[in-house]
Formats: structure tokens, sequence, C-alpha cells
């Protein structure tokens, strides 16, 4: 670079030098951000003060929600959020580490890249037009060709029991799992990509097989780093409105079987929020938003908690 | 090289300020436009106006048809739902609002001096799809209830069976859907069942969303109309306008004079007639108004006025005088584009009251139109 060019920029050096300012820039976006945070849940308390005088603590017990008698809990919702979520992680991991897996240690080198691509442009797909793929083909296939096995081989199990229609927890549960996996694979495949190759060499030099070098050598390195995806991909599926209120059937009931419809936080908000016109029925639904907030919270505080124990059992070997 | 980056940071930082501060004068120039010289026609106005989802593709063609007749007045209407059009009137940052639903007694007395104004009138269809059986089913307020409360539970229950002699019903499980938003298309569906079944009143009640005992729900109208679609043997309830443009089957319902109605644009207008003896003022609360279970020998039952909302007493003397313009016009002559679009022209009794209300509109005591 010609310096003679960028002379001008060094002027006063003492007061206002570059770095004052760049410091001084980026740190205001730094607590920007902090500071946002903090207003967002501030607002979010403030806003759900009516619905936690009424309800108290009986909001989050209670499963019925009645806006004609403005009787509100959000029992159902919160499990339908949870129980979607950990659906869709069930369904979304083994795919991830798989797919990861494959980019990073199998795959030939030529593939890796377009074969990443196009896994991360599923991430980029607009929800909405996963949710009406999701009502037209999705709902039907799973309807018409997985439910019928499902109820017939593991129908002794409540899970798989009562009529299906199509939209249900189960449909949620898979949409949900597509949309997390492009995030949680292109995450544990970048973590699996840093192992050092000497762990590899170890391993393969003490005569171990290609899986057993995975198993061994690779994966537990890449433990942490692995469980953060997840944890990412759990908070997008914790998030997600659209796609899976397009999917789910939108019926704030507990049903122990996944072929039944459901309900979750994110989309209660967006279906009812724009025509609820009470006050306690507004606070009431910013209250659930303030629980999504916390839920997604603990969920993120617990997963770092997590994270440091495995590190700290490891030695440090993972850092 | 480092040099370099900051140099781009700060150019970049530079310009995102310079772009929020720019902004605003940007935004307040209009309004100043409007407020200061308002003696002078050629400026363009903007009528905001936002609420209820329903009428959006007939404001939106009036507000094209209105732009032809007055080039110098936009009307700009947000579809955001009724509940969010009657926070915005409330607030006053809207000129107008629309709401599907009267305004309830305690949002009456919230806003001082709000009009209603019925600009046009929808039914609501009981859609259903049941394979090798056409539209025109016939259905009773007393079944249609029983099935949404999940106490019918077959196509091929003796109550359903009874009134349609003639058409074989199968032998299967009736699958409910409804909206899972709040809509106004919720509540005159519900507004009717209130009206006609005495458990429906006692177990669920009324309102833009409602607590289902029994069925899937669908994201509007598309939803429910796409699990129709989906579930052979289902039934649910969709706009009119949407029933016949997607050509989905839908029930003849009884009337109050026990005769089996199809809905149509001429049987929803006989039903609004059939009430105009008994509509309050316009500056009265409309919060008991509903054509629903209406008398008369050929009136459908499921149907609802939708509603313009507008203060009495208007703060800017122009924007008043041109929204008061606006609001008569849309009652007369844009009363033409209702049928194409699917809507109901309103009878003209309700025309004449609604001049009435317009008439009440002024600025200082002095009236605009």
């Amino acid at each position: 670079m010609d310096r003679a060019k960028l002379s001008f920029f060094r002027i006063s050096r003492s007061k206002l030098s570059g770095d004052f300012i760049f410091e001084a820039v980026i740190g205001f976006f730094a607590l920007g951000i902090i500071i946002l945070a903090f207003l967002l849940f501030r607002e979010l308390f403030i806003g759900s003060a009516l619905s936690r005088d009424i309800f108290g603590v009986g909001f989050l017990t209670s499963s019925t929600w009645d806006p004609v008698a403005e009787v509100f809990g959000a029992l159902p919702f919160i499990f339908g959020t949870l129980v979607s979520s950990f659906l869709a992680l069930i369904i979304a991991v083994p795919f991830s580490l798989g797919i990861a897996i494959f980019l990073s240690e199998l795959a030939p080198e030529k593939l890796r890249t377009p074969l990443s691509f196009i896994i991360e442009l599923l991430a980029a797909i607009p929800s909405v037009i996963i949710g009406l793929w999701g009502i037209f083909i999705l709902a039907p296939f799973i309807r018409d060709y997985l439910a019928p096995p499902l109820s017939t081989y593991l129908g002794f199990l409540p899970l798989f029991q009562g009529p299906m229609y199509g939209l249900s927890m189960l449909t949620g549960g898979v949409i949900l799992a597509i949309m997390i996996i492009p995030i949680t694979s292109s995450v544990s495949r970048e973590v699996i990509m840093t192992v050092p190759t000497h762990q590899r060499e170890a391993a393969l030099a003490l005569g171990a097989t290609g899986w057993e070098t995975t198993r061994i050598a690779v994966l537990p390195y890449a433990r942490s780093g692995i469980f953060g995806a997840v944890i990412l991909g759990f908070g997008r599926a914790i998030g997600e409105t659209m796609a899976v209120t397009m999917v789910i059937g939108n019926s704030p009931r507990i049903s122990e079987s996944f072929f039944s419809p459901s309900y979750t936080m994110a989309s209660v908000i967006a279906n009812e929020f724009v025509e609820a016109t009470s006050k306690i029925y507004i606070s009431s639904l910013i209250e659930i938003g303030f629980l999504l907030l916390v839920i997604s919270f603990i969920i993120n505080i617990a997963a770092r908690i997590l994270v440091w124990k495995l590190l700290k059992v490891e030695g440090g070997g993972a850092t | 090289m480092n040099r370099l980056k900051i140099l781009l940071i700060l150019i970049l930082a530079g310009v995102l300020l310079a772009g929020c501060v720019s902004k605003q004068p940007a935004e307040v120039q209009p309004t100043v436009a409007q407020t200061v010289q308002p003696a002078k026609a050629p400026a363009t106005v903007t009528l905001n106006g936002a609420g209820a989802t329903f009428p959006y593709p007939l404001i939106s063609k009036w507000s094209s048809e209105y732009n032809k007749v007055k080039p110098n007045i936009q009307i700009n209407y947000q579809s955001v739902g009724s509940g969010a059009g009657i926070k915005q009137i409330t607030e006053r940052t809207v000129d107008f609002g629309a709401s599907d639903a009267p305004l309830t007694e305690q949002e009456f007395s919230n806003i001082s001096g709000i009009l209603q104004i019925p600009e046009s009138i929808g039914a609501v269809v009981v859609a259903y799809n049941l394979p090798d059986i056409q539209t025109g089913i016939k259905l009773s307020g007393d079944v249609v209830a029983d099935i949404f409360l999940g106490k019918i539970k077959k196509w091929n229950d003796p109550r359903i069976v009874s009134i349609n002699s003639g058409i074989q019903l199968p032998d299967k499980d009736i699958i409910v859907a409804h909206r899972s938003d709040g809509s106004g298309t919720t509540f005159v569906f519900t507004d009717y069942l209130y009206a006609v079944s005495p458990d429906w009143k006692s177990k669920v009640g009324k309102g833009k969303s409602v607590n289902w005992p029994v069925g899937l729900g669908g994201k509007g109208n598309e939803g429910v109309a796409g699990l129709l679609s989906q579930n052979p043997y289902s039934i649910g309830y969709i706009e009119l306008a949407y029933a016949k443009l997607q050509h989905i089957s839908y029930a003849y319902i009884r009337n109050k004079a026990g005769n089996f109605i199809e809905p149509t644009l001429e049987t929803t207008a006989n039903a609004a007639a059939g009430a105009v003896p008994t509509l309050p003022a316009g500056d009265a609360s409309w919060s008991s108004v509903s054509i629903v279970d209406a008398a008369g020998e050929n009136s459908y039952p499921i149907g609802s006025f939708t509603y313009f909302l507008a203060y009495k007493d208007q703060k800017d003397q122009t924007k008043g005088k041109l929204l008061a313009e606006f609001l008569w016009w849309a009652v007369h002559d844009g009363q033409k584009y209702s049928s194409d679009l699917l809507y109901v022209p309103l009878p003209n009794d309700v025309i004449s009251l609604n001049e009435k209300t317009i008439k009440l509109m002024n600025y200082n005591g002095q009236p605009l139109i």
C-alpha cells in the first residue's frame, strides 16, 4: 500500500487518533446491542404487567386460552414450542452430523464447496415458502405415507395414536428440522474442520479405520463445538414462526400424540396479535413473548455452562 | 492496511449516520406542506387509513378509482387487521380506520366522537369437502353449531341426514377446520352460532378469536381453504368471495323463516335490508348491531357490515373535508364496484343513513360536507 496516499489520515495523532475514533465507534455499536436487548426485556416486562397481576403464576400452568372470556394460560404454547423444537432436534441432529462428517472427512475435495453451498442455500429460503410447501406437499405426504406405518408398528406408544390429518406436531417438528439442518450442519462442519490433522494421523497410525478415526479422534475433540451448533439450531427452532404456524394445526391443547395438532408461542403471537383489542388480551400475548425470550435465554445460558463444563473435563484439550 | 480498514469503517459509519439524520426532515416535509398551504389545491394530499383485511380489495379499488376522479388525492390503506385499525384510529395516527365488527361498548367509550359508517357487507359460507357431493347440502344453525362443538361427529348423523333427503352422506368422521388468526370472518361466523345455539353461547361465545372446542386451525382464508382441499370429509368457514373464486363447495343455510338459502350477494343484501329499521345513528354505539340470523323469507343468515371509522370532529379543515368527500363517494359511486369484486352493495336505506352520519363530520362546529 502506498503510504504517502494514506498519510493525511495521520494528522493529530495525540488526541483524536484513528484508534480512538475507531474504538468509540465500534464501542458504541457493541453497546447498542446490549442496550437494545435490555430495552426489549424491559418493554416486554412492562407490557405484560397487567397479565402478570391478574393471572400470576397460574399463567404458566393453566391450559385455558379463551379470548372471549378473557381467561389466558400459556401452558399449551410452552408445551408445543418445547416439544416441537425437541422433535426437530431429534430429527435434525443425526442428519446434520452426517452431513458435517461427510463434508469434512469423506467427500472428495471437488464436491465439498458446491455441496456445502447448496445446503447453506436451504437456509436462505423464506420461511413462508417452506410453510406453503409444508401445507401442500409435506403435510399430505406425512399423513399418507409416514403416519400409517408409524401407527402400525409403533402404535402401542401413545405418541403415535389417534387420527392424523396432516397438520400436526409431527409435521411441525419435521418442518423445523428441515429449517435447522443448514445452520446445525454448517457450524458442525466448520468445527470438525478445525480438528488438527495430527489427531487423525495419530489415530490412523495406530491402525484405526476411517470410522474409528472419526469416532475416537475427531468427534470427541469437536464435541463442545458440535454441541454449540445443536443449541444454535434449537434456538432457531424455538423462535421460528411462519412455517410452523402454517403446518402445526394451531390448536391450544396438550396431547401426548404427535399426530394431534398443537400450537407454539411464536405462532399464537403471530396469529392473534393484530386482532387483539382488549388490554388484558394484548398483555397476555406480550407475556408469552416475554416467556419466549426468557426460555431462549435460559437455554442459551444452560448451553454455555454445559460447554464450559465439557471443556474443563477435557482439560482444555479442545480449546 | 489497517488504516485503510479504519478509513473504510469510518466512511461506512458516516454514511449510515448521514442516512439516519437526513431521513427525519424528509418525513416531516409532506405534513408541513399540507398544513401550511391548505389553500393551494394542486398539492397532493394523502389520506391514510388502516384496518380490516376483508374489505382491502374493495378499498384499494376505490383508492385507484377515486384517484381518477380527484387526481390530487391519494388514499393509502393498510390492511393490518381490524384490531390494529381500531388502535391506530384511537391514537389518531391514521385519518380513517376500518373494522369488520362494530366497536364494542368498551372500545366505543374509549374513542370519543367516533363515527361508524357501514361501507360494504360480507357473507361467510360454511364450506366443505365431500367427494362426489357438490355445493348445496343443507344445514341448519343448530347442526352447524353442534358440528363445531364436536357433538355431531359423523357426516351421516341422523340430524344431517334428515334435512338432506336424496343425498347419500358418507359414514365418515367430520374434520373441522377454523381460522387460527384473529379475524372478522371468525367474528361473523361465531356471532351467527351465538345467535342460533344456546349451547354455543354458553360454551364458546363470539369474538375474532375464540377457544375452539374441536378442529384444526388454518391461517387466513387460504389456510382454511388449504385444509379443506386436502382433507376429504372436512368442513370449515370462509368468506363468500373466496369460496366463489376458488370454487369451493358450500352449504345452504336455514334462515329464521325456515328456508334453506344459498349464499349470494342478493341473499346477503336481503339480510342487511331487513336490519335497517333497527340500525342506530352513526355516532351512537353499534355494538349490538348484527345482521346474522336476520328475518326475511330470502335472507342468508351469516353476514355482517364492514365499517369505516372516522372522527366526527376533524382537526384539520382541508383533510377533514377531503375525507368526508371520499367517504361520501365510497358509499355512493363506490358501491358500483362492489359486485364485480363479490362484495355486497349497500341497500339504499343504509346509504341514506350513511349520508346523515357523514354530514355530522365537522371542523370547529362547521360542517364539512
